[in-house]
């Protein structure tokens, strides 16, 4: 099913990309042919990104090469990539928010003679617009333009540059259903003339509908490349996964609680546009673990913003014991005895100049054991976060040093040590054992599955579909700020929940919500 | 091209600022040499006179009070990245609340009357950067814009009311405020010295700041929020409400200085109260590293140079400007030399493979 090589206007052979402590792409053969739309996918780190920056220019390989339309290549830089035919759309546009349309088209051409013609670009702008199905006004200003408008400014800047080999990042993570289909059609009528089109996605449907072959990645490998036509949802949910089972964490049951996070039909605007979360209802009770599986950007983040009390809802309320949350107010959701392990460590953790101890009582300074009046009492700090160290093993040279120094699996440790000794009702973890090693992975997964007999709530969030299926007692689906499904892990096939994470409610019938 | 180095080596941090003050002095040498004077005997004046007497060390003490207080009216804010570049116009209304209470009000004239002035000096400062600070907490309003257009205001306002209102009506037409009332006067502490109770108030404001940010709770949210604001909210802290505190009393402490000026230097409201303390508290706070106790190091060093640049205006006949250039000249160099000290320098040709930019 290889195209012949006269055909192919994409060619890499055996990459291999590493990064510090990860294998990206390990021996990845790719191919893509003028005329088609061939999808890329893959989980998150699956190592989809970095192969098409790869493509681009972005990285150089540590291993293989490239061929295109035949050619052997080796970028210095993108311009090489851009010059030689490519061009890419990322996820986070590149346009000057106070310049036009037509303004940002013309940034992006190489510069040819003194003179400007704006009216006669805008002119010639709209026409191709047209011819792709695009609706753009070439006038308007960009920061006037929804997500939808600036993706379609951003393709019209590569076919100015008369690029033949198109590659999109994630493009309908921010799009709307109808927004999508339109850029479909786009993609079709641009591949139609003989133009390749890559697209990366993790979402099935997407594939089915819209890509003519397929490669799937797992884990930095090709599992696959396949026509479209030949496959189906099931199959490539089974490849993007590639397990046919999972292990059940042993432990002992504990009768769930009553309730202690309640979530109740809520709705969120994300950084990146309206709707990031809608309607998602759920409820954690006590010495119960909630996975929240899905790949990212589908509202996970969002989510525990919300309920962290960090982002405003536009709609729903939360619960934490009993309080009712109103707005955005870290501080009430903390006093209503919720935790909180948050995705990024170092950037919202921590205060990484300050030191452990510091950082140890980030939430707690107010008690009055730290002190009467206004002061600190910094014996009592120091003592404090003494115990901590000690209690949750975090290596460290001394109380004083910054918590910034501290390696990532003991930066967790803090944090987790911080959280769970204020002894919640509710504990969010978000990615919780991300970028660790095995040991401090096996730690954090220990501190989570102690929260149960303890009668604390936890909500986990994560992209790591075997870390949410371990530990869970119930696993929720996030697709496009929707929960898909909440089912019990023993309830449920990998398949089912890839399928779910892939958008395709549809296609599992029979499952309990 | 810039190479971060692991960690500044301790030699070079050592050395640094003393080599950059050298640096800024020989820069400042080549201008002095340029105007014909002989660098030398300007510096010599530069620095005997500050430091070369007791009565000298005195009258630098008196210069650098006003700018320990303004360098800690920039070092609190600037603990939590807010940048007050209104600590000119702070002192200024203190000085005109300060004289306001001491001329116009029975206070002035009450045995309550310096703690009245100073108090109301407080109040002014702190109310003058509230403006900045409530546009920044409720609007996100950049406060280094506002603080500095800020200080225009303030030294307009002190121009109408001397030249209007409160013209001295026995200053035959001169833009001057009446003379405080003695009880309104701060006390001289070293007799035969102009050193005020305000010189002490000063020093008693450092150590007072360094425990507000060491030893209390408001000083932990303060230092938090500087560090890492997202971290500080992630926590529970009230963002807008420490931009207001941490402003407020920014103000009440530039605020200070200014009513010390009027009561116990200049002796009433006029034009050229302050040299330029609020802005040289800029200078003060980030010499010191935003360090409490070592602004009154920088103060004593910057308010010798004020006075030395009195003697040079009399002795060599230089216009003040010449300190203003020489603390330029100091800032510049301290700051760079930092740079270099945190970094090595090396210039290379761009590899070929320079190609990894981040998305």
């Amino acid at each position: 099913m290889i195209p012949p090589a006269s055909l192919r206007s994409v060619e890499m052979r055996g990459i291999t990309k590493r990064f510090p402590g990860v294998t990206a792409n390990d021996g990845v053969d790719f191919t893509a042919a003028p005329g088609e739309i061939h999808a890329l996918l893959g989980e998150n780190g699956a190592g989809k990104s970095t192969l098409m920056k790869i493509l681009y220019g972005f990285y150089a390989p540590d291993a293989g090469e490239i061929r295109v339309h035949g050619t052997h290549k080796v970028w210095r830089s993108p311009g090489d990539a851009l010059r030689a035919g490519l061009g890419m759309v990322f996820q986070q546009f590149m346009l000057v928010p106070s310049l036009s349309v037509v303004q940002n088209v013309l940034l992006a051409l190489p510069p040819r003679g003194w003179r400007l013609d704006e009216r006669a670009a805008a002119s010639r702008l709209a026409a191709e617009a047209a011819r792709y199905g695009m609706a753009v006004h070439p006038r308007a200003q960009v920061w006037q333009l929804g997500v939808g408008e600036q993706q379609r400014v951003e393709i019209l800047k590569l076919l100015a540059r008369g690029a033949g080999i198109l590659i999109l990042d994630e493009p309908t993570a921010v799009l709307t259903p109808q927004e999508a289909h339109s850029l479909f059609a786009t993609l079709r009528r641009l591949a139609d003339e003989g133009r390749t089109v890559i697209v990366i996605t993790h979402k099935l449907s997407e594939v089915m509908a819209v890509s003519d072959r397929v490669t799937v990645l797992r884990a930095g490998r090709v599992v696959g490349t396949i026509p479209t036509a030949r496959t189906s949802l099931w199959d490539l949910a089974r490849m993007m996964v590639g397990r046919e089972s999972f292990d059940l964490q042993d432990r002992a049951p504990v009768p769930p609680g009553p309730v202690v996070l309640e979530i109740r039909h809520l709705w969120a605007d994300g950084d990146r546009g309206r709707d990031a979360l809608r309607d998602v209802s759920l409820d954690v009770r006590a010495g119960e673990i909630v996975g929240v599986a899905g790949v990212a950007g589908n509202g996970q983040r969002e989510l525990a913003e919300v309920v962290a009390g960090l982002r405003r809802p536009t709609r729903g309320r939360i619960c934490i014991a009993g309080s009712t949350l109103a707005g955005a107010d870290p501080r009430a959701a903390i006093r209503a005895g919720l935790g909180h392990v948050p995705e990024d460590r170092l950037g919202t953790g921590v205060a990484p100049h300050l030191s452990v101890a510091d950082n140890l009582v980030l939430k707690r300074y107010r008690e009055a054991a730290f002190g009467r009046g206004p002061r600190l009492d910094r014996a009592a700090v120091n003592e404090a976060a003494r115990g901590l160290i000690e209690a949750y093993g975090i290596q460290t040279p001394s109380p004083d040093a910054p918590a910034g120094a501290l390696s990532g699996g003991n930066l967790q440790r803090l944090i987790l040590a911080r959280e769970i000794s204020a002894h919640p009702q509710a504990l969010v973890a978000f990615h919780p054992t991300r970028g660790l090693d095995i040991a401090a992975t096996e730690a954090v997964h220990r501190a989570l599955l102690d929260q149960r007999p303890r009668g604390t709530g936890v909500l986990l969030i994560s992209e790591d579909l075997d870390e949410v299926l371990q530990l869970s007692d119930r696993v929720a689906v996030l697709c496009g700020g929707r929960v898909m499904a909440v089912a019990r892990p023993g309830d449920v096939t990998v398949e089912q929940i890839g399928l779910l994470m892939g958008g395709a409610r549809e296609a599992l019938s029979g499952t309990t919500a | 091209m810039c190479v971060g180095r692991r960690a500044p080596s301790r030699l070079a941090a050592a050395a640094a600022p003393i080599v950059s003050v050298l640096g800024a002095l020989a820069a400042g040498a080549i201008v002095l040499a340029a105007s014909g004077v002989n660098p030398l005997a300007a510096y010599g004046a530069l620095v005997s006179e500050p430091f070369g007497s007791a009565f000298g060390w005195s009258e630098t003490l008196v210069k650098a009070a006003p700018l320990v207080l303004t360098g800690l009216a920039v070092l609190l804010p600037a603990r939590m990245r807010l940048w007050n570049i209104g600590a000119e116009g702070q002192l200024q209304c203190g000085a005109i609340a300060a004289a306001g209470v001491a001329v116009f009000t029975a206070a002035g004239r009450s045995p309550l009357a310096v703690p009245s002035i100073l108090a109301a000096g407080m109040a002014a400062g702190a109310v003058w950067c509230l403006v900045p600070a409530v546009l920044r907490a409720v609007l996100a309003v950049n406060e280094t814009i506002t603080t500095l257009l800020m200080n225009y205001v303030a030294l307009l306002l002190v121009d109408f009311l001397i030249y209007g209102p409160w013209q001295d009506p026995q200053g035959r037409g001169f833009p001057l405020s009446p003379v405080l009332p003695a009880p309104s006067r701060l006390p001289v502490l070293v007799p035969g010295t102009r050193i005020h109770l305000g010189v002490a108030l000063a020093l008693l404001a450092v150590p007072a700041v360094a425990a507000i940010l060491t030893r209390t709770r408001w000083g932990f949210e303060i230092r938090v929020i500087g560090d890492n604001p997202d971290a500080a909210r992630y926590a529970g802290m009230d963002l807008r409400r420490n931009i207001i505190l941490v402003m407020a009393a920014a103000g009440a402490l530039a605020g200070l200085a200014g009513a010390g000026e009027v009561s116990a230097v200049s002796g009433r409201l006029q034009q050229g109260l302050s040299p330029g303390y609020g802005y040289t508290g800029i200078i003060v706070a980030w010499l010191a590293r935003l360090h409490p106790a070592a602004t009154v190091l920088v103060a004593v060093l910057l308010g010798g140079l004020f006075l030395g640049g009195d003697a040079l205006q009399i002795s060599l006949h230089l216009p003040i400007a010449i300190v203003y250039m020489l603390q330029g000249l100091i800032f510049f160099f301290v700051l760079g030399g930092e740079q270099l000290a945190r970094y090595g320098v090396c210039f290379r040709k761009r590899p070929a493979a320079a190609a990894e930019h981040r998305a």
